[in-house]
């Protein structure tokens, strides 16, 4: 999950004797992207999402070999139920978390909501997103330059709200079909066939759309290859700040404060096992993907 | 007895003197005509030679007609016409009608007599139209001598004679008490009918043998012929030495049945069906063992020992019974008595109701049709050490029948190879199944043997609609243990419908099996039951597996709602019964088994619901394909998007390596 602003926009003006050129930053130094409680965030989050995909998928495409190994796998039915509603549960938490963050980090960084909402490093989509959507498309057809993204790209910003969405669509129409003998104290029982229907097919749209799309755009680009590391580490080096958020790093480096964002590396093991853990991600990710292409192609009914 | 018989039995010299008498008197009378004021036979032939000569008697109408050339044949041809009609002697002619009736008695007194007390002369006193005169056997002009063949009271004719009041369908039968039934179907199937109808034994017992042919009289009369205490005196006029022949073959042993009651012949042979008599006089095993016990007795056929074991005979269900008896058709005129032995030993003389229903059996069959493969009586039950099905020793003891059956039903065995059916390896499935352990494992002996659902002697093909497992009647056998499932189906729709639906509706082994049958609460039997439901209900059981309860149970979730949760299993209705498990008064309760908290509108979730169904179900057709349209949508921009950036991002990766050689940069 990204996160909104972690600038101060009430950072001090630039110092016109602080000239950033004076400072000398190593071009392989490291500058911190995401706080550590957004890092924690992110990796519950591919373990929470990671079970919830195998556990539903195995129910979505019961039919299929494979699910019956899966739930055999996770100890039976009953127990991969289990395991899906526990992790619906912390994907909540994550989410409440999230929000508890959010005004947390109103009340001490930006005062207001207006200032978190609407300030330079909104998560909000502006007019400024929709001209680099439209640059990006230009460039990728040879018609332009790369667009000078700052902070928050559209993708990213889109990947954000979409979990948003999920969470609300996906996770609503969960509670209703975990808790049905009280939710149809107020909604018809029919209602519970199309909450089904919503709850897996909008799975199947994050499941898919996380793996392949979310994928590629932040930790598999042929540029990044083989992972983008930023979410474990928290950290990228001021080199590739500056190809992916050229916008951001002038801005970081006239404000001064990129040398303020330099940070300790992690010790090798620290990194290595950051590392298994994403491949692993990735991993079981690609295999869902798989596995939902093949129920989809060669078994659908 | 004191009656004169005229049925080819010796008559006793007394009563033939008597007739002859009679004879000669009527014979004077007849031939001296000037002697008596009489009119000649020819005066009444006058009109009565006329074929047209009719009178009306009540609504009927009656020929007068009297044939001259039979009338001269017959045992009274040389008598006058007013001998027999007595009163009209002397009178003018024409006469005057009706007539009275002829008095055979004028002669025939003694006979007379005896008709007069019997059940038919007491009938014809209080005027019981069905009771027969003596006409109504020995005919009129034409009556004949009982020797003659021609004759209406000959033997041979004699059981269709009383046969036409005494058999079934007819007004005496049904109108008067009789307390017997099928009397001449019963008689001619006796060994006396058969004697008689078939071998053309005129001295064969027929009706009036027994019965004596004048004084016919209930049994409970002391005087009947075949009163308790007169039976035994009656069947002796045939069978003189057949008390020795008893004592002989039952060795002595009192024949009571009842204390200090001794037994009546037709105690043991019932009247009417004395079957074969299987008792051979003077014969007695140890006869037989003279020989029989040597252990080098060998059969000049084939050279088989013919030793049998008398330890064997004495420890069997049949150690009261001879060897005779079994092997009937000794000659014990014979040194070798058994040389005239030329049946097989016929258990169905004795187990004659087993016999037919063998008989009809598909072995019974093989049998008849001379099939080596066939089982006879003794394949299953053995020969001389032939026990109860009750003692463990025996083949046919439950816990044995599965391994006896095994022999010939067991894959590659000779009935296993006949059999084109789709139940295979039927002995290990039936040993693995829940009535195969029950019997096996748990010993219990009441459990379901192959005999049981099978029976023992009338096995038939499935098929066939006399077998006990024709589906017509599987219910009915599966019931005669699982008595309360039976009545529970019975009610439900799969029975009630059944004959009225051109579907072939399901009975016990369609969803249990019939071999491989399981307990009802193994996870195998319940993951099952749905493709078992859905054989039939095909869509039904496909839409299930749309939705939850389907989805889990695929994953091996047992204790979901399969079909039976809801609908029942043994009493499933139609939702429109109010008996039905989803009726609208019983749906809550149904979801209630396992959502205790299950409202009217919980209830209403569509549990065979399918989103391809945009007339039944438009909320969720509709819902479907917007969520894949969303999907779809989505994918196609990603995907985009993502396609188009990968040759940019691959281009980069290419300028960044590059520089980094430039730069003797080896970090990536």
């Amino acid at each position: 999950m990204a996160t909104p602003n972690p600038e101060d926009p009430k950072a001090e003006p630039i110092q016109p004797a602080e000239k950033p050129e004076s400072i000398p930053i190593p071009r392989n130094s490291k500058v911190e992207r995401f706080s550590r409680f957004n890092r924690v965030l992110h990796v519950l989050m591919i373990l929470s999402f990671i079970s919830l995909a195998l556990t539903g998928m195995t129910l979505k495409f019961s039919y299929t070999g494979w699910a019956g190994f899966l739930a055999r796998f996770f100890g039976g039915y009953e127990s991969a139920g289990y395991i899906h509603r526990v992790a619906a549960v912390v994907m909540f938490g994550i989410f409440f978390a999230h929000m508890y963050d959010l005004t947390k980090r109103k009340r001490e960084e930006f005062g207001t909501w207006k200032a978190l909402l609407f300030g330079p490093h909104t998560m909000l989509f502006t007019k400024r997103d929709l001209q680099e959507f439209i640059a990006s498309v230009k460039w990728f057809l040879h018609k332009g330059p790369r667009p000078q993204y700052g902070r928050w790209t559209y993708w990213e910003k889109f990947d954000y709200f979409a979990v948003f969405w999920g969470v609300f669509v996906i996770g609503s129409t969960g509670l209703m079909l975990w808790f049905s003998e009280f939710f149809t104290l107020f909604i018809p029982g029919w209602f519970i066939n199309v909450a089904t229907i919503i709850h897996s097919d909008e799975a199947l749209l994050a499941v898919g759309f996380i793996f392949t799309v979310h994928f590629f755009n932040t930790h598999l680009r042929p540029e990044k290859f083989p992972m983008d590391m930023v979410i474990f580490t928290g950290y990228q080096s001021v080199e590739e700040l500056k190809e992916d958020k050229p916008r951001e790093y002038e801005e970081l480096v006239k404000s001064g404060r990129l040398q303020q964002l330099v940070v300790e590396q992690h010790p090798p093991v620290v990194i290595k096992t950051m590392k298994a853990f994403g491949w692993t991600a990735l991993a079981v990710g690609f295999s869902i993907v798989l596995l939902i292409i093949y129920a989809m192609v060669f078994a659908y009914r | 007895m004191t009656t004169s018989d005229e049925h080819g039995r010796p008559q006793q010299p007394f009563a033939l003197s008597i007739r002859a008498a009679r004879y000669f008197l009527a014979f004077v009378f007849a031939s001296l005509p000037h002697l008596v004021q009489a009119q000649e036979n020819s005066d009444c032939l006058t009109c009565h030679q006329d074929k047209s000569l009719t009178a009306a008697r009540g609504s009927k109408t009656v020929s007068l007609f009297v044939d001259e050339t039979k009338f001269t044949a017959s045992m009274h041809g040389s008598l006058t016409c007013v001998t027999c009609h007595a009163d009209l002697s002397g009178k003018e002619m024409p006469h005057e009608t009706p007539l009275q009736k002829v008095e055979c008695g004028t002669c025939h007194d003694a006979e007379q007599q005896l008709h007069a007390e019997s059940l038919h002369g007491k009938a014809i006193a209080r005027n019981d139209p069905l009771a027969p005169r003596c006409q109504s056997c020995h005919g009129s002009h034409e009556i004949k001598p009982v020797k003659d063949a021609a004759s209406a009271v000959a033997p041979l004719k004699v059981p269709f004679l009383c046969g036409r009041c005494h058999q079934e369908g007819t007004r005496v039968q049904r109108e008067r008490d009789i307390p017997q039934h099928q009397i001449l179907e019963n008689y001619s199937e006796s060994i006396h009918g058969e004697g008689l109808l078939r071998r053309g034994l005129v001295v064969a017992p027929n009706c009036a043998t027994c019965h004596t042919p004048h004084r016919i009289l209930p049994h409970t009369d002391s005087r009947s012929s075949i009163a308790r205490k007169n039976i035994a005196a009656t069947c002796s006029k045939c069978h003189a030495l057949i008390e020795s022949v008893h004592l002989k073959v039952i060795r002595g042993e009192l024949w009571e049945k009842k204390e200090h009651v001794l037994p009546a012949c037709v105690d043991c042979h019932q009247p009417h069906k004395i079957r074969k008599v299987f008792y051979t006089q003077g014969m007695a095993d140890k006869d037989c063992l003279r020989c029989h016990e040597r252990s080098d007795l060998v059969s000049s056929k084939d050279g088989r020992s013919m030793v049998v074991n008398a330890s064997e005979l004495a420890h069997s269900k049949h150690l009261k019974t001879s060897c005779s008896q079994c092997h009937s058709g000794v000659n014990i005129s014979r040194r070798r008595p058994c040389e005239t032995l030329v049946q097989k030993v016929d258990c169905s003389t004795c187990h004659a109701e087993v016999g037919q229903q063998y008989q009809k059996s598909t072995h019974g069959q093989l049998v008849m049709n001379n099939d080596p493969n066939g089982p006879t009586c003794k394949e299953c039950h053995g020969t001389h050490a032939v026990k109860g099905k009750v003692d463990p020793n025996s083949p046919t003891f439950p816990t044995r029948i599965p391994n006896l059956c095994a022999r010939c039903h067991r894959e590659g065995q000779k009935a296993a190879m006949r059999y084109t059916g789709t139940q295979h390896d039927i002995i290990e499935h039936y040993t693995e199944s829940i009535h195969g352990k029950g019997l096996l494992k748990s010993g219990l002996t009441v459990t379901a043997t192959c005999t049981d659902c099978h029976t023992a002697h009338g096995v038939l093909p499935r098929t066939n609609p006399a077998s006990s497992v024709n589906p017509k009647n599987v219910p009915a056998t599966c019931g005669r243990c699982h008595h309360g499932i039976q009545e529970q189906f019975m009610q439900s729709i799969h029975a009630t419908m059944a004959g009225k639906s051109e579907k072939d509706l399901p009975v016990c082994n369609d969803c249990h099996t019939a071999h491989t049958i399981r307990r009802a609460d193994v996870e195998g039997f319940k993951l099952d039951i749905m493709t078992k439901c859905g054989r039939c209900h095909q869509k039904i059981a496909e839409t299930y597996f749309d939705t939850y309860h389907g989805k889990v149970s695929q994953l091996g979730y047992t204790k979901t709602a399969k079909c039976y949760d809801c609908h029942g299993a043994h009493d499933i209705l139609p939702v429109s019964d109010a008996r039905s498990h989803l009726s609208h008064d019983n749906v809550v309760s149904t979801c209630q088994k396992c959502h205790p908290g299950a409202s009217r509108r919980f209830a209403g979730y569509l549990t065979h619901a399918t989103h391809h169904d945009p007339e039944k179900y438009p909320w969720l057709f509709w819902t479907f394909w917007g969520m894949t349209g969303l999907l779809l949508t989505t994918f196609v921009f990603g995907g985009i998007h993502t396609l188009l950036w990968l040759p940019r991002a691959l281009e980069i990766r290419r300028q960044k390596k590059k520089a980094n050689k430039a730069d003797g940069h080896t970090e990536p």
